[in-house]
């Protein structure tokens, strides 16, 4: 390498730190607990590859497709939802309490957390953006229909819209309504159907599926 | 999102990234990883997290950040911090040393290779 070539990615390297401030700050604090042996970094490792890849709401459309298919599952969803989850090996974390809201043509649930970002982990994976911002967060009290209009779901207007503030010691999942002209379709062909967001109550599940989330 | 009519004075852009990424960005993982980690070890109690990070989520806000999801992991991370500095024996100067010696580490690093810390910076 030239001089001025090293000259050119010195200053390049000056201009765009390797490292940004927030990198720096997380970098310390790993490398310190770690040194004091609070935590393990193989396990470290683990724990993000299973929630960058193995949990997701896919766990929270199966055990939603069960919940339709099999009346005596969803009795004991609605009973005790933290062990009927259990039941599909979804749990861990965040997801130790967790209360199921089943939608009726007269109640739509929704879930929100005013405070934090609290969220049902093992079944729906990580909240989206949207769900860990301030307007969301606000509005969803304020103007559940609105936030519905938002997302494109439109509700009859004599539907009673039930809003849930999550806490860090209860963990909501919303048992959304099964759509017309499904009975013909299995379990796994269910579970194709039922969206993140309707298992949060920012949307419904239609059938046939709306083109983008059939191809997910 | 599928059906994208979200009104834009009412909602921000990033609510239409539906699908986006868990992480942006490797360092939200870690932090993430960090603090259900060390939770899960007893040093805090979940609701103390949860407390810890709302109070830093309302902190942002009076500051100014607008909150719309895309700093959350900021907020995070801060709260984490605090609650290290309250939960262990590690000191706010430690961790500002050990920044600096990463921050010396990845402008000595050449281009290409890996941002390694030195023995002697380890303090």
């Amino acid at each position: 390498m030239s001089s001025h070539d090293h000259h050119h990615d010195h200053n390049h390297d000056h201009e765009h730190p390797r490292l940004s401030e927030l990198q720096l700050r997380v970098k310390a604090l790993e490398s310190l607990l770690v040194d004091k042996g609070l935590v393990d970094p193989a396990a470290l490792d683990v724990f993000i590859d299973t929630y960058e890849t193995k949990v997701g709401p896919r766990n929270g459309a199966q055990v939603v497709a069960k919940a339709w298919a099999d009346p005596k599952f969803k009795a004991a969803l609605l009973a005790d939802a933290s062990a009927a989850i259990k039941s599909f090996g979804f749990e861990g974390r965040q997801g130790e309490h967790m209360v199921v809201l089943e939608n009726t043509p007269k109640v739509h649930n929704m879930v929100v957390c005013t405070l934090c970002s609290c969220y049902p982990w093992p079944v729906l994976g990580l909240p989206p953006v949207w769900y860990k911002s301030a307007p969301y967060r606000a509005r969803a009290v304020n103007d559940p229909r609105g936030v519905l209009a938002d997302f494109g779901t439109e509700l009859p207007g004599d539907i009673e819209i039930k809003v849930w503030d999550s806490t860090a010691e209860l963990r909501y999942l919303v048992l959304p309504m099964r759509p017309a002209g499904t009975d013909h379709l299995s379990e796994d062909e269910l579970a194709d159907l039922i969206t993140r967001n309707s298992m949060i109550g920012t949307e419904i599940v239609t059938f046939p599926a709306k083109a983008q989330e059939a191809a997910e | 999102m599928t059906n994208p009519q979200l009104a834009v004075d009412a909602l921000p852009p990033s609510l239409k990234d539906q699908d986006g990424p868990v992480f942006r960005e490797p360092w939200e993982a870690t932090a993430f990883a960090l603090t259900v980690k060390l939770h899960e070890t007893g040093l805090f109690a979940w609701s103390e997290w949860a407390e810890t990070l709302s109070g830093k989520i309302t902190e942002a806000q009076a500051n100014g950040d607008p909150d719309l999801g895309d700093t959350y992991y900021q907020h995070w991370l801060a709260a984490l911090e605090a609650l290290v500095l309250r939960k262990t024996d590690l000191t706010l100067d430690q961790l500002l040393k050990r920044k600096t010696a990463w921050e010396r580490a990845a402008e000595r690093a050449p281009h290409g290779e890996p941002i390694l810390l030195p023995e002697d910076e380890i303090a």
